[in-house]
């Protein structure tokens, strides 16, 4: 029996990304299905098989929006289980993240959430994800029969790959969710797209009040960045959206430039920031943390600091 | 509830880029503290008896300690060797198992990661090990005739649900900010009862849990490689400044 991969997002562009790396990957993880949840148009069926999905499986009495993670466990195991695809390639958004755990269990299989790179060595499937809070990088395969693997947003390019595929609808019984929606509560604040700008600044704490924001904001502007912040900011102070939130449960970036402002640099945040090609720190505390991921830094009050650069960038554009 | 080691304090050898943990402090994962402080919450609001869950070595006990101080009314450790360092497939294992031993609770909360490794796998493999429905990245709870009401966290929207217990639930850490308990709730938690159990207790093999470890193995787990310029300024702000834009300008940056 040859092998094969079951690919899942709720979210197209994600699924073309995962289908290019399951086409990528197709030596060892064998042809490449997809699962759609719901009616979709023809045109996006037929992106899906642009994209080298061998086989398109619509499941028509889903609803993508609203269905809870035990549900989707279910359609996915249901595919998956017996002779059916041994690997399931999932987004890892809150709700592929949640279910991953879930259909693995089912399915007796390893799971690894969270992946930032999938890779073939030798005739080995090597997964890398963060561990120890974002300390290391941990390279792991999974060795039982089904694995599931939920891959982190974001983190591969998609690119098409036209296969000759089908499209096929599946009859399955879906038990009625025990979870009731009630309400959907869109989250205000503008959305911000900071896991693409080139350059991004990040406040921490040391900014000790909202207002305050607006010097950074006028940075910003000099600087033509992005505005982002660690989770406090956003979270506990409500001061900027969470959409600019960049961390381990927020965004992960990687922009030309990053400068991070009063950020004492702990891991659970510079994780989102580590791939920046330069990172520039300005902190009051010499020891803080940030300073040993900066190839730039000054130790001083932001407070002083941010107005003098802006200045500077200012007349320097001039 | 995970016992994790203070990750700020972990040291990177610079030869092998091998993490060092030895000798660390450990301590209750964040997250998981804002899962027992709810339970505790909800238990002061309509009575409920709070029992901690951990799994693990023997050290465990000196921070489950630190659990019943803020207010839990009893511990059960599973403290195995082929559980010390455990993964998330058999950790689940045992928690499940652990959760039929001491009767069906109402709810089962959980931190919606571990601080280390955020794998978010234990409380969904025990809600299908358990066929419990599961509400997780909770921001708000609210207990009301046995059902659950909940706002949960999701990428563009906050979603309010509603669920029957008994029920899996993984909190984030907007829900509450988790006490510190004063020193004479410290000194009475020791008082409060701490079960040790071993996997046999829980009528589990060794072989089980050692087969599912061995469903994903680890090959190397070191810091990333990063070559960082460490150029450090400390003059006064004005200079400073200065030497940074022109660092950046020969950088590329303002082309």
């Amino acid at each position: 029996m040859s092998s094969r991969v079951l690919v899942f997002s709720e979210q197209e562009e994600e699924c073309y990304a995962l289908l290019t790396k399951a086409v990528e990957l197709a030596n060892l993880l064998g042809e490449a299905w997809v699962l759609v949840l719901g009616k979709k148009e023809e045109e996006t069926l037929k992106s899906l098989l642009e994209y080298g999905a061998k086989r398109v499986l619509i499941v028509p009495n889903a609803d993508p929006s609203r269905i809870d993670a035990q549900s989707l466990a279910f359609v996915l195991s249901e595919i998956a289980k017996n002779d059916g695809p041994d690997t399931i390639l999932i987004q890892s958004s809150k709700l592929g993240k949640e279910t991953a755990g879930r259909v693995a269990q089912k399915l007796q299989a390893g799971c690894i959430t969270d992946a930032i790179g999938l890779e073939i060595l030798g005739s080995e499937l090597v997964v890398r994800r963060y561990a120890l809070g974002g300390n290391t990088i941990s390279s792991e395969v999974i060795t039982s029969v089904k694995r599931v693997i939920s891959v982190m947003p974001g983190s591969i390019e998609a690119h098409p790959t036209p296969a000759a595929g089908e499209v096929e609808t599946l009859d399955l019984a879906i038990p009625s969710p025990k979870v009731e929606l009630i309400e959907r509560r869109k989250k205000t604040g503008e959305s911000a797209n900071i896991e693409s700008a080139e350059k991004l600044v990040c406040i921490g704490q040391g900014i000790s009040k909202k207002e305050d924001i607006g010097m950074v904001n006028e940075f910003c502007a000099a600087l033509q960045a992005e505005l982002g912040c660690t989770r406090p900011i956003a979270s506990d102070f409500h001061w900027i959206s969470e959409e600019r939130m960049v961390g381990i449960s927020g965004k992960k970036c990687k922009p030309k430039l990053h400068v991070s402002i009063g950020v004492s640099g702990q891991i659970q945040h510079t994780v989102g920031i580590v791939n920046s090609k330069l990172i520039v720190a300005i902190n009051k505390d010499k020891d803080a943390p940030i300073f040993k991921i900066a190839d730039y830094g000054i130790v001083g009050d932001l407070y002083q600091v941010i107005p003098e650069l802006t200045r500077m960038i200012k007349s320097a554009r001039a | 509830m995970k016992q994790v080691v203070d990750l700020q304090q972990i040291r990177i050898k610079r030869d092998t880029r091998q993490p060092v943990l030895e000798g660390l402090p450990l301590q209750l994962g964040e997250m998981d503290k804002n899962a027992l402080e709810e339970a505790v919450r909800i238990k002061e609001k309509h009575g409920a008896k709070v029992t901690v869950l951990s799994v693990g070595s023997i050290k465990l006990k000196e921070t489950i300690l630190q659990a019943l101080a803020i207010g839990a009314d009893e511990a059960s450790i599973i403290v195995d060797p082929a559980c010390d360092g455990s993964g998330p497939g058999s950790t689940a294992l045992t928690i499940a198992a652990a959760v039929k031993k001491i009767g069906s609770p109402d709810l089962i909360l959980f931190g919606e990661g571990s601080t280390d490794n955020y794998s978010g796998q234990v409380y969904a493999r025990v809600a299908e090990i358990l066929d419990l429905p599961q509400v997780t990245y909770v921001r708000e709870l609210t207990v009301e005739n046995g059902a659950v009401t909940a706002v949960r966290d999701r990428e563009n929207a906050l979603d309010v649900v509603k669920s029957n217990m008994p029920l899996v639930v993984s909190v984030t850490s907007e829900i509450n900010k988790p006490r510190r308990p004063p020193l004479t709730q410290i000194l009475r938690a020791s008082r409060k009862p701490m079960n040790v159990w071993t996997l046999s207790d829980l009528g589990i093999s060794s072989d089980t849990v050692s087969s599912v470890e061995s469903s994903v193995r680890v090959i190397s787990n070191l810091a990333p490689e990063q070559e960082r310029k460490g150029i450090i300024f400390q003059d006064d702000v004005n200079e400073a400044a200065g030497k940074l834009i022109q660092a950046l300008r020969k950088e590329g940056v303002f082309t």
